[in-house]
């Protein structure tokens, strides 16, 4: 149809050029004399009406004519009639060639002829299958501004701002979803995906609790890929490889993220190269690296202040206390550690020498 | 569909300008008269597409089509009907399509009026016609193409710049393209003048309309334009000698000077390379306007999104169409033979001054107006040339030319009487200084107002003095017809009449800025200040939601002695979507001057700031345009031939001098 438009169009186009070509031609008027012959009536009528006296009329009479004759007599080379056919056919040729090139060449580079219009009346009247997210997202948030107290409304908003990128809008539906509606495990594990965008990709404290308080409330699989993903952003591979393990055996044979998964079990093992957290870090802008780095850190504190069995954990966040030039902060880790592993030899040493090195013995 | 097809069709255009570039002048080259007769089909399928085109824009635009970038950035589904439609050329694409669309309504024009003119010169117009359709639609499609879209629409647009949310959008500018644009018809005249070697008085003869058309419109343009300036911007100028507005004066006076010179072509075939140099000089400078106000070099209302890529684009256009055009002028010199003869004074040397000293206004208009851009450029220093610099330049050369305009007006073709033109101008000047002596005595100042005041009725007198000898004089007495006298006479020079009076009458309305009053208070509710002789009592100030904005009005009553004349409601109102507001000022005409009240948000809830204006005579400043336009309207109606009657003895008696 579109196609047939832009051929019609082209084809009208064409044809502007060919049919005065096709014309026979005109015979040649002489305008200029036409000219001079008007001036001459134009000043006899003038003197009839008495709008110029009799003496003028004559002197303008005596140029005009005189103009008329210089006109007459202007030697000018007549146009040729054209006997030639090459000229126009040329022409022909042409306008044939160029104008559908032209015209087709540069709108297939500048246009979408694939793209429908897109008025907002029908979008927003298009049925749901059909309609496009940002106008099924208006309708439900003008239902929203009617019917704040739909919580179904802020449940469907989740994943469609997460789609579109809007996390701070999502990180809020998804709040108000769990405000509305009460706590289930679908809503906890969304609310802590929500957080999980808004903080780059890191599993932060307060998602983690989230993923754990939604996995005690019933299964849920986005759960416990998120508390697999905190695990391993935290270097716990013991861990990680539990919650997916777990995740690849609940799933369905036919689970959209099956792949995915045994990507990152193989790549947990070591067969693949890592997904290293500290690249994924490294490649951010600097003041969300800053952000994301304390978020891991905050993370990892946390985790150790509930259980502090983990010698491994306790380095990593002494050093990295030091690195982010927090020195108070650090002692007092180091000390901690030194608390949970009293009676442990080998791990007094490993702490001691941590301090040694970075300084931290006063 | 349709936007797609819209977008096609864009560029079928500018496949068929660049045939139409081409293949008319190879025919005026080849002496084949078949070629040429390509040119007016192909510019009238040329306006068709242009029009289908922005038919699709238009469309969605009032659809809200958000899959559009330049609606989404410009429009908003709130906005009322007529701003979705008058937002098309609210911005930078949809305005320089408005300006193609209007480039090519003159070139169908020009191809289906064709018939009086000779086929070569017809050609040549339509192909330089198409030169610039070229142009301008390359850069149209390369840099700022309307119909640029977007994969995953939002469902809410940015909504229009508030300022441009005013029925002034749906005048100011369509009036001032059809005047800009009209004068590259001009300039493609004379390009074709040039090329085919015809400038004569057929040449001018054909030109006219054209010019006082564009000349009409340009005049309306700007003259609406100030009047929009003026109540939008709430603090009562209404003009800055903004370089936007300095943008459209300068074409306009290069126009001005344009269309006297023309008439000295058609009559008496002299001042051919005056005529052909200001219709080049004409465009070019709106040309410069163009760059002045879509480059980026400034900032204002008129400037939209700025795109140093666009600003170089248009460079090269002005550099390729001043350049050559210059270039044909310098090449076709030697073939402007010298015309018709005449004396200094004589009707033919006052357009000969008229020229110098409206190009001389030009230029420092030019000067003005570039100078601090250019030094900007230069040295990053910023320097602000405003009224004063103007004041001090243009004022000295604009008002002695007003003085001699009615002397002009009667001065013979040829050899004039200039005893006998003061002579008959008498009259008008006696009431020029009797409201003067009046003024003086009944106001005592300011001396400039007074000044003004007395040139603008001499003026006006002296703009009418012609015709009435005309009428009246001595070969319509003896036959005793005045009334078919007067109707036998030229409608231009009636044309002539209105419009020069039309600046006297704007001269007056400027004079007496001089005895306006204006206050600036805080007021609240019950308050009541005194302006002119009228009493502003501010009754209540409430909120107010209109379709997009939310507003603060306040509701004033206009006193005078002691009984209530008018209501106005001053406002200012904010648009969230874009966080700006404006004013909407509160003004009431009476008698020909204006209490103009605009406000904005006070210190404490329920109170405004409001600037109070009692300005006298103002409307005459507009009026004073229009009648110009009116002018040029009745100029532009009179198909006939114009007469120039060369006078050969020279006459000292008082007797009914030569035609117009």
């Amino acid at each position: 149809m579109l196609w047939g438009i832009f051929a019609l169009l082209t084809g009208a186009a064409v044809l502007a050029v060919l049919w005065p070509l096709a014309k026979p031609v005109q015979k040649a008027a002489s305008p200029d004399v036409a000219f001079y012959r008007a001036k001459l009536d134009e000043i006899e009528r003038d003197a009839e009406l008495a709008a110029i006296s009799p003496q003028d009329a004559q002197a303008a009479k005596t140029e005009a004519a005189r103009q008329l004759l210089a006109a007459a007599e202007k030697d000018e080379p007549k146009p040729t009639l054209g006997v030639s056919p090459l000229r126009p056919r040329l022409v022909a040729i042409v306008a044939l060639v160029f104008i559908p090139a032209l015209a087709l060449g540069l709108y297939t580079y500048l246009g979408h002829p694939d793209w429908p219009d897109e008025p907002l009346e029908a979008r927003l009247n298009a049925p749901a299958e059909s309609m496009d997210i940002n106008a099924a997202i208006a309708k439900v948030e003008a239902h929203l501004a009617q019917h704040p107290d739909d919580g179904l409304g802020y449940v469907v908003l989740v994943p469609a701002y997460l789609r579109l990128g809007r996390i701070e809008d999502a990180v809020h539906a998804a709040q108000m979803a769990l405000q509305k509606l009460g706590e289930n495990p679908q809503r906890l594990a969304a609310y802590g995906e929500t957080l999980v965008f808004a903080n780059h990709g890191i599993v932060t404290e307060e998602a983690r609790r989230l993923f754990t308080r939604a996995l005690a409330a019933g299964a849920e699989p986005k759960a416990l890929f998120f508390l697999g993903l905190a695990a391993s952003q935290e270097g716990d591979k013991t861990n990680a490889r539990a919650y997916w393990q777990k995740l690849l055996a609940q799933s369905p044979p036919n689970a959209p993220w099956r792949s995915d998964l045994t990507a990152r079990l193989a790549a947990l093992s070591g067969e693949a190269a890592a997904p290293d957290p500290a690249a994924a870090i490294a490649a951010l802008p600097a003041a969300e690296r800053e952000a994301a780095i304390r978020a891991m850190i905050d993370k990892l504190a946390a985790r150790l202040a509930e259980n502090g069995q983990d010698i491994d954990g306790w380095l990593r966040l002494v050093r990295a206390y030091k690195v982010m030039n927090e020195v108070d902060k650090a002692r007092a880790a180091l000390a901690a550690a030194r608390r949970d592993f009293g009676g442990n030899a080998a791990a007094t040493a490993r702490l001691d020498a941590l301090a040694h090195e970075l300084g931290l013995n006063s | 569909m349709i936007v797609e097809t819209g977008h096609f069709a864009l560029v079928l255009a500018l496949a068929l300008a660049l045939v139409n570039a081409g293949v008319p002048l190879w025919g005026i080259a080849a002496r084949d008269r078949r070629l040429m007769a390509v040119a007016p089909s192909v510019a009238f399928a040329g306006f068709l597409l242009i029009a289908i085109s922005y038919a699709a824009l238009t469309y969605a635009h009032v659809t809200s089509d958000f899959s559009l970038v330049n609606v989404i950035e410009n429009s908003h589904s709130a906005k009322p009907l007529i701003y979705k439609i008058t937002g098309v050329w609210g911005n930078h694409e949809g305005s320089m399509l408005l300006w193609v669309l209007i480039l090519s309504l003159f070139a169908a024009a020009v191809a289906v009026s064709g018939r009086a003119m000779p086929i070569d010169l017809h050609a040549a117009v339509l192909a330089v016609q198409s030169w610039i359709a070229a142009a301008f639609l390359l850069f149209i499609l390369l840099t700022s193409n309307p119909f640029a879209r977007l994969v995953n629409p939002p469902i809410e647009g940015n909504d229009l710049n508030p300022l441009l949310q005013d029925p002034g959008l749906a005048i100011h500018p369509p009036l001032l393209y059809l005047g800009y644009v009209g004068l590259s018809i001009t300039f493609s005249f004379a390009a074709a003048a040039l090329i085919c070697g015809r400038i004569d008085a057929v040449w001018a003869r054909l030109v006219r309309p054209w010019t006082l058309a564009a000349w009409t419109f340009l005049t309306l343009g700007i003259a609406m334009g100030s009047y929009w300036a003026y109540y939008t911007l709430g603090w009562g100028g209404f003009w800055f000698w903004d370089p936007v507005e300095n943008a459209s004066l300068m074409p306009w006076i290069a126009a001005t000077a344009l269309l006297h010179s023309a008439t000295v072509m058609e009559k008496r075939e002299a001042l051919k390379v005056w005529t052909i140099f200001l219709a080049i000089l004409a465009f070019s400078l709106s040309l410069v306007g163009t760059f002045i106000v879509r480059s980026g070099v400034l900032t204002s209302v008129h400037a939209f999104a700025n795109d140093p890529r666009r600003g170089v684009f248009i460079l090269a256009i002005l550099v390729f169409f001043i350049g050559g055009s210059l270039l044909l002028f310098a090449l076709r010199a030697n073939a402007l033979k010298p015309g018709g003869f005449f004396v200094p004074v004589s009707r033919e040397g006052a357009l000969v001054l008229n020229n110098l000293v409206l190009s001389t206004c030009c230029a420092t208009v030019f000067i003005g107006t570039l100078y601090p851009l250019a030094l900007q450029a230069l040295n990053g220093a910023k320097i602000s040339v405003g009224p004063p610099f103007f004041n001090l330049t243009f004022v000295p050369l604009f008002l002695p030319l007003c003085a001699v305009m009615p002397i002009a007006q009667t001065l013979a073709w040829k050899r004039g009487d200039l005893l006998g033109s003061v002579q008959r101008l008498f009259f008008a000047f006696v009431c020029g200084a009797a409201l003067m002596l009046f003024l003086a005595v009944a106001r005592g100042g300011p001396a400039i107002s007074i000044l003004l005041a007395g040139l603008a009725v001499y003026l006006m007198i002296g703009a009418f003095t012609d015709l009435g000898t005309r009428i009246f004089g001595r070969a319509a007495l003896v036959n005793g017809h005045v009334l078919r006298h007067a109707l036998g006479l030229p409608r231009s020079t009636y044309g002539t009449a209105l419009a020069h009076a039309g600046i006297g009458l704007s001269l007056l309305g400027l004079a007496a800025t001089g005895w306006g009053a204006q206050k600036i208070l805080a007021m609240k509710p019950g308050d009541v200040a005194r302006v002119g002789s009228y009493e502003l009592a501010l009754e209540s100030v409430g909120p107010q939601t209109g379709p997009n904005y939310t507003a603060t009005v306040a509701h004033m009553a206009i006193r005078s002695g002691g009984s209530k004349v008018a209501q106005i409601d001053p406002a200012v109102r904010f648009y969230p979507t874009r966080q700006m507001s404006r004013s909407e000022a509160g003004i009431k005409t009476i008698d020909f001057g204006q209490v103009y009240v605009g406000i904005s948000d006070g210190t404490t809830p329920g109170s405004v700031n409001a600037r109070l204006y009692w300005k006298p005579l103002v409307t005459f400043i507009w009026f004073g345009a229009i009648v110009m336009a009116l002018g040029g309207l009745c100029s532009l109606s009179d198909r006939r031939l114009r007469i120039g009657v060369a006078r050969r003895v020279r006459k000292l008696a008082v007797a009914p001098q030569a035609a117009e």
